[in-house]
């Protein structure tokens, strides 16, 4: 493998854990719509929670391929683990240690690995999901502080959380410009937690409302410069694309090791039903595209990893290996027959689970957009070069 | 790209191509349907799918207003639609709750239907009637070993002189757990293969029946699905339908109507994720416009109704050929592999359309979304539909 052996040592370490612990936790918090408190402390207690916080703060500071491998693994045996790693680094982790002033980073990091402590990210509003420059949650000037009113909607962790990054308009008007981020405790007077929402799948995960009424901050409660939101979030979920790709990977692995098992053990007109080319070509469309998916995910991660430019590939990644994860799922499902619509198999929790990746962190429909504008860009010279084509980017 | 020149879509009846070939009686039967369907189950169907089940009064009402006996003939109490009204009926049950659509689609197609079909007179005249009135049916086919290979059940029907003796299982059984009536297919010849099989039919209260627990299931929640049980059940040789060893064939033709009502299933959850999708797809705005708007969104409005136009045209062909009293089951393959794959094609991309709303119990199409998925799979999976067409085409000249 092209990713060195190091990586695939650590697969091997997380596997034994997702097996042994994860695995069976995770048939349990589908049924009970509860993240298991007992889970979460192994997950802080192997520092799964800040894979990404810098060894200055404490954290193990790895890279994003050994992390989207972490959540891969994860995913294999539960989505609900795999999105809730997924977004306490991606989405919490990330942004605080790439955009916090000094004193944010000195007063939030260290708890994240010390205390697995849990950053929420809330950005998507009722009124503003794949136009997430529509946030309609205001924070205007209250002396030298901020006064925030509003709320967000399908926010992954805020129940776990010890901190909250919420986006808000700090200059209305401005469009896009016009958003801040804010960083905050989860125990500010003002800001409260609504119920938990009623998912089709990931239901061990926690995703709910936040509610800013009248929410005062500090000055200092500002992530970065004012005005830089907007520009923030689409660099975080850049990032956070390659790990919903990563567990779109894992769930489609994971679904895809079940059919092939069973299509070896199950027995129908007196031969394995591996014996029948058209379960065979399900395998092999199944195992082709995850080779394929896999190798997305780890370049995007690669391509961040050194520092180049992956905004592209880690869409293409996301967008990707989403919709293989459906497919996998999908034909899990149907290589098992009535058995894959029961929930004694993980198929169909898989299935219902992988569902969100075609959604989160940005719609399929989203990705194409973003991949389409980057091709377009890149494409800008023979555009100028033939005129009539110029009315395509118009 | 925006699509600015899209004009505004009318509101137009899904079914709107097909009204001219209705007769006056047909539509009645549709619209009486629909109107309960939208008012009655609709409303409800996001909480059997929770519960897990439909309330006792609410089968009792679809029975008092003749749903149980939709196809039986008339001397027994039934009304005896035709396949077009038929599948109508089911399509507007389908729309507004899948689950619900599976009773009836089992209690109408395979148990009261075979009964009709293969019974004799002594026979319907004891259970149709009871059928009708409300007393539900379960059709035992599918063993834990036995799926897509139906002919290999092993089930085993002892000859015990004036009855049967069986001892085995059956699995994921519609029904199960409300049924009164069991049309059960056992072994009779250990060494027949195919023709070792027969039909019988057995009363719920029969010593050495059990019922098993529940199954989880990732769809059509509303109905019952559960694991039977059978050691040393006595089932007198009265109650026999056809001839021993007659059993598989009557199982296979009577799948012939099953999967037509799986194909209307399949059409059903379809055209209600379609309906959600365009409704939402022209109300939701986002960068300023409905999303309706942008080209992405409405080509997979058209893929759609496209798709759904199709499977309709399948069906239609497919009960068409049913009613001439022509052999339908290449039809009735064709009608259920399209109609299914269609039905997931479609609950998909409404889910998609309605991004992180689509994925949260409170919008229907979540629900589709699991529902669809087992089309493909009972009654024949794809794959078994796949078998059917492509033997069928081979066989030819």
């Amino acid at each position: 493998m092209w990713w060195g052996t190091k990586v695939e040592d650590y697969r091997r370490e997380i596997r034994d854990f997702a097996e042994r612990v994860v695995a069976p936790a995770g048939d349990r918090m589908d049924e009970s719509g509860l993240f298991e408190p007992e889970l979460l402390g192994e997950l802080r207690r192997r520092q799964l929670l800040c894979l990404l916080c810098p060894v200055e703060y404490g954290g193990p500071g790895y890279d994003t391929l050994t992390y989207a491998v972490a959540v891969e693994e994860l995913s294999r045996v539960c989505g609900s683990t795999g999105i809730t790693v997924a977004a306490a680094n991606s989405l919490g982790v990330y942004p605080v240690a790439l955009f916090g002033t000094p004193a944010q980073r000195e007063a939030v990091l260290p708890g994240t690995a010390s205390h697995g402590h849990i950053i929420s990210f809330g950005l998507t509003e009722p009124d503003a999901g794949s136009d997430a420059g529509g946030t309609k949650t205001t924070a205007v000037r209250d002396g030298d502080g901020w006064l925030i009113n509003g709320s967000k909607c399908f926010i992954t962790n805020p129940h776990l959380a010890e901190w909250i990054i919420a986006t808000a308009v700090t200059r209305p008007g401005q469009g896009a410009r016009g958003i801040s981020s804010f960083l905050f405790h989860k125990d500010t007077p003002g800001f409260s937690v609504g119920k938990k929402e009623n998912k089709m799948g990931l239901r061990g995960s926690d995703t709910a409302t936040l509610h800013f009424d009248s929410m005062r901050l500090p000055p200092d409660a500002l992530l970065g410069p004012e005005g830089e939101g907007f520009k923030q979030f689409m660099k975080t979920l850049d990032g956070g694309r390659i790990s919903i790709g990563a567990m779109a990977l894992g769930l489609a692995q994971g679904a895809y090791e079940i059919a092939a098992r069973y299509a070896r053990t199950r027995r129908q007109f007196g031969q394995p039903i591996a014996d029948f080319q058209a379960v065979q070509w399900k395998l092999a469309d199944m195992g082709t595209q995850i080779e394929a998916a896999r190798h997305l995910v780890y370049h995007s991660a690669y391509l961040k990893d050194r520092g180049e430019p992956f905004a592209k590939q880690s869409a293409m990644a996301k967008l990707y290996a989403s919709e293989v994860g459906r497919f996998c799922t999908y034909q899990a499902i149907q290589v098992l027959g009535g058995a894959g619509y029961m929930s004694a198999h993980r198929v169909e929790r898989h299935f219902r689970d992988v569902k969100l990746c075609e959604i989160g962190e940005g719609t399929s429909e989203i990705q194409r957009i973003v991949i389409a504008r980057h091709i377009l860009r890149e494409f800008e010279v023979a555009v100028e070069a033939a005129p009539h084509a110029a009315r395509v980017s118009a | 790209m925006l699509l600015t020149f899209l004009p505004d879509i009318p509101d137009i009846e899904v079914t709107t191509v097909f009204e001219s070939l209705l007769t006056e009686e047909q539509k009645l039967l549709r619209d009486t349907a629909r109107e309960f369907a939208e008012k009655r189950l609709y409303p409800q169907a996001e909480a059997f799918d929770h519960a897990q089940g439909v309330p006792d009064d609410l089968l009792k009402e679809l029975a008092e207003l003749g749903y149980f006996g939709l196809t039986a003939p008339e001397e027994y109490g039934g009304m005896a639609i035709d396949q077009i009204s038929y599948a109508l009926v089911l399509e507007e049950f389908s729309r507004a709750c899948a689950g619900l659509a599976i009773i009836l689609s089992v209690q109408n197609t395979l148990v009261a239907g075979a009964l009709s079909r293969f019974g004799t007179d002594e026979q319907k005249k004891r259970w149709l009637p009871r059928l009708v009135a409300g007393e539900l049916g379960a059709y035992a086919l599918t063993e834990p070993d036995a799926g897509t290979d139906a002919a290999s059940i092993q089930l085993a029907a002892a000859d015990g002189g004036d009855h049967y003796l069986l001892n085995g299982s059956k699995a994921f059984i519609t029904s199960a757990g409300l049924a009164k009536i069991f049309l059960v297919f056992a072994r009779t010849d250990p060494k027949g293969g195919s023709r070792g099989i027969t039909a019988l039919i057995m009363e719920r209260d029969t010593p050495g029946f059990d019922v098993g627990k529940p199954e989880h299931k990732l769809g059509i929640r509303a109905s019952d699905t559960r694991a039977i049980s059978f050691t040393d059940v006595r089932v007198p040789k009265a109650n026999r339908l056809g001839a021993e060893g007659q059993g598989f064939k009557i199982a296979l033709s009577q799948l012939d109507y099953g999967r037509l009502g799986v194909a209307v299933q399949s059409l059903g959850i379809g055209e209600a994720a379609f309906a959600e999708a365009r409704k939402y797809a022209k109300v939701r705005h986002q960068f300023g416009q409905p999303i309706a708007q942008f080209q992405a969104i409405a080509f997979k409005l058209a893929d759609m109704k496209v798709k759904l136009d199709a499977a309709r045209l399948l069906i239609d062909r497919a009960a068409r050929k049913c009613m001439a009293g022509e052999r339908f089951t290449l039809e009735a393959a064709e009608a259920k592999l399209f109609a299914s794959e269609a039905a997931n094609w479609v609950a998909n991309e409404a889910v998609q359309i309605h991004g992180g709303y689509g994925y949260m119990k409170e919008y229907p199409v979540e629900r589709y979304f699991r529902d669809a998925r087992i089309t493909e799979i009972y009654e024949g999976t794809s794959e078994a539909q796949r078998i059917v067409i492509s033997r069928a085409i081979l066989a030819e000249d």
